[in-house]
């Protein structure tokens, strides 16, 4: 099958739904598709070889946070090009709610069109406020995917319908044979934690103020902390006699945060809100690290209620110490979770993940030759 | 003498004319794309059904189930093929229901997939009931978005629709045998 797929945000900066892309596209080479992947990009070299750029990207304030989309007559052109080029047995785009580059091969192509869709705000504005000028480019879609219950009930608040839920994917083997680095290790247990730092949302804060606690029970614990932001306003939350114990490592590489992932002894999610799915929880799970996670909806579903990892009460700093002390100490209860979770991550592997979504466009393009026939 | 304001107001008219029927004829071509694609999407439904119909028949006459499953699945299956017009949704449920009672066990179902005979006839079957569900869940999308457009007043004043028959979803019970969805 010749598949195209759109991605709206800029690949020359992380996030989930550029990850998301690469590895669908990689995955779904690897079942012997034909894939090309038209995204926003600075840079016309050094990317994939499956990947087209679609022109720069602008920074621009869009659904409450600053993300990086291309639109405007260069990047409407390259769209229909690439759409030309690629003569497409489908279409899938992402977020096509974003107005950029998914949006605009929505309102050019004329193959079946599959999306999916990633946020879970609730009071999406893009969603509500603009039904009238997006609704009739979202009637050209065929099928539409979720990729959380959360995500679902947005997307079925503001547009009807029945969206079918796939999860994010994971390449679990990636973490689950990550290299274990010592020379991040301390004397004592080593806790990790993943997302920006300077985020309230992600949560650093609680952990920082936890951390003290659980530093006195257990001597010599070591905090990993991976992601980028104000290192310094960070580090003055710490108290001066554990600061050598708090390691900032910044924006790591793909292979750096598996690493981090495996080495730690517990991973820590201390989100606060505003998470849709949670996929560092099932990296985590993947690397076999114990997960202890805020009790936020999507974390309790991924965590299956408490089944593969434990949970505080979200904002709680006491609960935070007193659920880390706790997991820390009971080995027992611990490796029980590990293992369910090690047989619970199956399902959000791309080999089973990308079968679904294969399977999603099998039906859309028979949909298309019952038109023909 | 010439007076310009007629020439104008007739002028503004016909733009407001123009625009108004640029507007009108722009949703008929959406409302025709809809009608279309629910065309579409039904037939893809109907594929799936026959296929899963099908691929029940096939397994319930290889000889790999005890004869009283046997005859259940192809009871029903048979039912489903045959069904003309009539209560598509309840004989398609049957089979759903029969499905779920002839696989229980996720054991029994893994033994069967590692056999080489019945292998690719348990992931056939397989297959098409997860399509039956994803056809079914797009063909109803599609239902909702043509009924959206069509409950619009532009269009229910201007009989925007023509003659295409007010659409409805399909309800019908696809749930698939948990034991056949571990792959």
């Amino acid at each position: 099958m010749r598949v195209g797929l759109v991605c709206p945000y800029s690949l020359d900066v992380p996030g989930g739904v550029q990850n998301h892309v690469k590895d669908l596209a990689e995955a779904l080479l690897g079942l012997g598709h034909e894939v090309s992947v038209l995204a926003p990009s600075e840079h016309e070299s050094g990317l994939p070889s499956y990947v087209v750029p679609a022109g720069g990207a602008v920074p621009v304030p869009f659904n409450g946070s600053v993300a990086r989309l291309a639109f405007g007559p260069v990047a409407a052109t390259r769209v229909r090009r690439w759409l030309k080029e690629g003569r497409f047995d489908v279409l899938h785009l992402h977020e096509p709610a974003a107005p950029s580059v998914s949006l605009l091969a929505l309102w050019a192509c004329d193959c079946p069109v599959v999306a999916t869709f990633h946020s879970s705000n609730a009071r999406s504005r893009a969603m509500s406020a603009s039904k009238s000028i997006l609704r009739p480019s979202l009637e050209k879609i065929t099928a539409r995917i979720a990729v959380s219950e959360y995500a679902r009930s947005t997307l079925v608040q503001h547009m009807g319908g029945e969206p079918v839920i796939i999860p994010n994917g994971v390449y679990v083997d990636r973490f689950a044979t990550a290299a274990v680095r010592d020379d991040w290790r301390g004397e004592g247990p080593t806790l990790a934690f993943v997302g920006r730092i300077d985020e309230p949302r992600k949560g650093l804060p609680l952990l920082l103020q936890a951390f003290p606690r659980i530093a006195e029970r257990f001597p010599g614990t070591r905090l990993l902390v991976v992601g980028g932001g104000d290192e310094e306003a960070a580090r003055r939350r710490v108290p001066g006699s554990l600061a050598q114990d708090v390691v900032f490592l910044g924006r790591v590489s793909d292979e750096e945060k598996a690493s981090a992932l495996r080495t730690a002894d517990l991973y820590v999610a201390p989100n606060t809100g505003g998470e849709s799915f949670g996929i560092v929880l099932i990296e985590a799970m993947a690397a076999g690290t114990p997960v202890l996670a805020s009790d936020i909806p999507a974390f309790r579903r991924v965590l299956g209620e408490g089944e593969y990892g434990a949970t505080f009460r979200n904002e709680d700093v006491d609960d935070l110490a007193r659920a880390a002390i706790s997991v820390l100490g009971d080995g027992e209860d611990r490796d029980a979770r590990r293992e369910a979770a090690r047989v619970a991550v199956a399902r959000y592997d791309w080999s089973s993940v990308a079968g679904r979504i294969v399977q999603v466009y099998e039906t859309v393009v028979d949909t298309d030759r019952a038109g023909v026939r | 003498m010439i007076d310009w304001t007629w020439v104008l107001g007739i002028a503004g008219l016909l733009l407001v004319v123009l625009l108004v029927g640029t507007w009108l004829s722009w949703t008929a071509q959406r409302l025709n794309r809809l009608h279309h694609r629910l065309e579409m999407a039904r037939g893809s439904l109907d594929t799936q059904l026959l296929r899963r119909s099908g691929a029940a028949v096939e397994l319930a006459t290889s000889g790999a189930l005890d004869p009283a499953r046997s005859l259940l699945l192809v009871d029903t299956a048979h039912a489903a093929r045959s069904v003309e017009d009539g209560d598509v949704e309840a004989v398609e449920s049957d089979l759903s229901q029969a499905l779920r009672a002839v696989f229980p066990d996720a054991e029994e179902v893994r033994e069967l997939r590692a056999s080489p005979e019945t292998g690719p006839l348990v992931a056939e079957l397989a297959g098409a009931c997860r399509k039956v569900e994803l056809a079914r869940r797009f063909h109803n999308d599609v239902v909702t978005s043509t009924r959206a457009l069509r409950s619009r007043r532009r269009v229910r004043w201007l009989h925007l629709e023509g003659r295409a028959a007010e659409p409805v979803t399909v309800d019908l019970d696809d749930a698939p045998p948990p034991a056949l969805l571990e792959d």
